[in-house]
């Protein structure tokens, strides 16, 4: 006997939310997911009417439906926005191709302007470049530091007041675990938010609307939306500890569903005691950007990059930043010391 | 027990003789015996000498138990008990100026019952666990927990806090002590003989039942711990103590801090994973082994002979997915050998964090969790999880019709649908759900409880198979709550909140 839809009452359900449980039929579906997405948006007031918001597409099932998403829904409940684009090419042969095909594709099907930004226009590196350099092992702190400014960079060239991002329901719960056991207090204060405000200039504020959507609930409504992406999980060597934090997390949904849901839940109560130091938040004094050292991660990254000394970025060498912003040359036992690359 | 305390015991032969002879890094002269991390080896007098003293240090930076003080010692018969027993003992019996200056008891839970052991597997542990204690020569009470299903009601109303001493004056109190003279001599006298109580055949099943009501090993073990604390702390209240001391290493605090974020507890971690937890008022736990870890009390017990007993617990068969608590204990166990600062990491984590900034008058009982003891989590706050989780229960329950604002209520969604959980007495074919309807005469438990406390108890077959005592006092709250709606208007403070 076919299961009726619990929310309709009328169809045949098609699948069981991950989420709560229910059987529903596709339309009903399609309709919770959305309005939840909605109802996000509206009780976070991630927006306000007339905003330019720029849509962070990778061509990856998060970032696909997002952009289904918010351009239906701000069309269903008029939000006023003007939404756009905005992609990273990391200068990965054969991995971005791809996955920016998908974006460009997206581009087309909702009538949305696009801007990639390359790592190679920004900072006259590849990834692939990168990799050359500094071997496998530590490639995705580049990666991901790199990424956050490109970001930025390229929201600035569009003029968006602000970034939404495809981080779902998952990822935050990840995120909550990984610093658990990483000890780090002030991410983990952090990573729970909704959305940041201006850290300062040459930062857009971001947001994420997919905040509490399961993974596996965006990759139903993509796949009966008939949506195409891309995997987008780096092909350079992933970090191994967040994997064990991803597995750990299936684990936990396998036992209760609800699991995702309630390290959230944890994340967003937990309080810090006071007198727990939190670092502070300066700009970069070579580019401007936010960085709680004279020197911010990516351009400590890039002169690495450049000067053949790969290590400077990796660890903390916090004390080097002086000489660097002065130009001065380093010893030859620090040298040394950074340009081994099998660390 | 805690699979974690257990893995060190292969390492224990080779490392009592360390391959490359190394020398102590304290004393500089003697062989080390033992390599708790690397560079850290110790002969086996000063291990034992800096063991000791993290156990004191940790009391006297902590200040928290005063000289005179009676102080209860739930000792499980794990490694990790018995070795803080051991350091009491060690503590009581040291020359005056190192002395430990409270008077300590001892109280087991024995759980056997819970757990499905026959009498004779019972009788044998505790006969054990007896001799051990007795050593001591300090009181001890072995409590099965069947008694449980006979506690009052008071306790799960928060007492207020016993006359805190003004700060500053501990060192008054131990002048004090010092000048009347210890009164330790007597405990060894009036030592009680508790041999265990008959339990009737009748309240292990009722336990058995109450526990096998939740439907998952998460819940089950959820529920155990729970009502494993609503005894200590009764016990420690008609016995006249005023500290509870747990035997919570450091291992054992890394896995709990991570199983209590997995179950939805981040407002109580502090509680859960701190040193002193007040939670009760009147009794306050102490976790004094929380600077140690399993591999040096593995090693401390070995050297000295501390006996531990080794304790069948809910998970002990049970495979690595079967529960969450036991997941995460396998995770931060596995973790830990590829990287092995996991644990003291996460260990720090929890010492950058305090209870949720709510008032923590015990006269807001109304905010307390039926269960748990702690403040409630469960206000609905905008753009929140729990709201987010309402909100999707809404959205694929009810027809479509005008998607107004959605207006969630505090009672987290039941799992209420006939065809997906399969409950008993599911008669009903209209869209009114059974469950709500036949628990409309059962207090309404699960609005009086945490985040967390309402999973467990969804997890239930019935709320009616929890003890009395818990349904008492959620109906007494209920008609407390009733009379505060009716005389709002009067009231000029929202006292309560
Ligand atoms: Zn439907
Ligand atoms: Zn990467
Ligand atoms: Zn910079
Ligand atoms: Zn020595
Ligand atoms: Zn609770």
């Amino acid at each position: 006997m076919p299961v009726l839809c619990s929310s309709c009452s009328e169809k045949r359900a098609v699948l069981k939310r991950p989420k709560t449980g229910h059987s529903l039929c596709k339309e009903c579906f399609f309709w919770a997911f959305e309005e939840e997405v909605h109802q996000t948006i509206v009780a976070a007031e991630l927006f306000k009417p007339g905003e330019a918001v720029g849509i962070a597409a990778s061509g990856g099932k998060d970032s696909t439906v997002l952009a289904h998403v918010m351009k239906l829904l701000n069309e269903r409940h008029s939000y006023g926005l003007q939404l756009m684009l905005i992609s990273v090419d990391e200068g990965i042969t054969g991995y971005r191709d791809d996955s920016l095909e998908t974006v460009k594709r997206n581009q087309q099907q909702y009538e949305l302007p696009l801007k990639i930004v390359s790592y190679e226009e920004l900072y006259g590196w590849t990834m692939d470049a990168i990799v050359k350099q500094v071997g496998l092992k530590n490639n995705c702190t580049f990666c991901g530091v790199f990424r956050r400014q490109a970001l930025d960079r390229g929201a600035i060239m569009l003029k968006v007041d602000k970034i939404c991002t495809g981080h779902n329901a998952d990822d935050v719960a990840e995120t909550v675990l990984m610093n658990v056991l990483r000890g780090d207090i002030a991410r983990l204060r952090r990573c729970t938010t909704i959305s940041t405000a201006s850290e300062g200039d040459g930062v857009v504020p971001r947001c994420k609307p997919l905040k509490y959507a399961y993974e596996k609930e965006i990759v139903l409504y993509a796949y009966f939306k008939k949506l195409d992406y891309f995997s987008t999980e780096c092909i350079y060597s992933p970090n191994a500890y967040r994997g064990h934090a991803r597995t750990f997390l299936k684990d936990l949904e396998s036992i209760r569903p609800s699991s995702i849901v309630d390290i959230i839940h944890s994340g967003e109560n937990l309080s810090v005691r006071e007198g727990v130091k939190m670092p502070v938040q300066g700009t970069c004094s070579r580019c401007g950007y936010i960085s709680s050292q004279a020197l911010c991660k990516s351009c400590v990254l890039l002169e690495g990059l450049n000067r053949g000394l790969p290590k400077l970025g990796i660890g903390k060498h916090h004390r080097l930043h002086e000489k660097i912003l002065s130009q001065q040359p380093l010893t030859e036992n620090e040298e040394r010391k950074l340009k081994s690359v099998d660390f | 027990m805690c699979q974690v305390d257990e893995e060190y015991h292969h390492q224990l032969e080779s490392t009592d003789r360390p391959s490359v002879s190394k020398k102590c890094v304290k004393c500089k002269e003697l062989l080390a015996a033992v390599v708790i991390r690397a560079g850290d080896a110790f002969c086996r007098s000063c291990f034992k000498e800096s063991f000791i003293h993290k156990f004191r240090a940790m009391l006297g930076k902590t200040r928290v138990i005063f000289p005179g003080e009676k102080v209860l010692l739930a000792v499980s018969g794990g490694p990790s008990s018995c070795s803080m027993l051991r350091q009491v003992q060690e503590g009581v019996s040291q020359n005056a100026h190192k002395k430990l200056r409270f008077l300590p008891g001892i109280v087991y839970v024995d759980e056997g019952g819970a757990v499905g052991l026959s009498k004779q597997e019972r009788e044998r542990t505790m006969s054990e666990l007896r001799d051990i204690f007795r050593s001591t020569g300090f009181p001890f009470y072995i409590l099965p927990l069947e008694q449980v299903l006979d506690l009052p009601s008071s306790v799960v109303v928060p007492a207020p806090p016993l006359s805190e001493p003004p700060t500053g004056s501990y060192k008054a109190a131990v002048d004090h002590f010092l000048q009347t003279g210890s009164r330790n001599d007597t405990t060894s006298q009036e030592q009680e003989e508790m041999s265990l109580p008959d339990v009737s055949e009748s309240r292990t099943r009722s336990l058995q039942q109450l526990i096998g009501s939740a439907k998952s090993l998460t819940a089950r073990e959820d529920l155990l711990s729970t009502l494993r604390q609503h005894l200590l702390v009764h016990a420690a209240r008609t016995e006249g103590y005023s500290k509870l001391m747990l035997g919570d290493n450091c291992t054992r605090l890394a896995v709990k801090l991570l199983t209590s974020i997995s179950l939805g507890r981040g407002a109580q971690l502090a509680q859960d994973t701190g040193f002193s937890d007040s939670r009760y008022g009147d009794v306050v736990s102490v976790r004094p082994m929380r600077d140690y870890s399993a591999k040096e009390i593995a090693f401390y017990n070995h050297m000295f002979s501390v006996p531990s007993v080794v304790i069948p617990s809910l998970e002990t068969k049970a495979p690595e997915k079967a529960s969450i608590q036991r997941l995460t204990e396998s995770f931060v166990t596995k973790l830990q050998v590829d990287f092995p600062s996991t644990v003291s990491t996460i260990y720090r984590t929890s010492e950058k964090l305090q209870t949720a900034g709510r008032s923590s008058s015990p006269a807001a009982d109304r905010g307390r969790c039926l269960l748990c003891m702690c403040s409630l989590d469960t206000a609905v706050e905008k753009a929140s999880a729990l709201q987010a989780t309402l909100i999707s229960e809404q959205l694929s329950h009810t027809k479509i019709q005008n998607p107004g604002p959605v207006k969630p209520e505090v009672p987290l969604p039941a799992e209420q649908h006939c065809s997906s959980s399969g409950e008993e007495d599911c008669g009903g074919t209209g869209s009114s759900c059974c469950s709500s309807v036949k628990e409309a005469e059962a207090p309404d438990v699960r609005s009086q409880m945490c985040y967390s406390c309402q999973l467990t108890v969804r997890d239930l077959s019935s709320v009616h198979h929890l003890p009395q005592y818990i349904l008492s006092e959620a109906q007494r709250r209920q008609r407390r709550c009733l009379m505060r709606e009716e005389i709002r208007e009067f009231l000029l403070d929202d006292e309560g909140h």
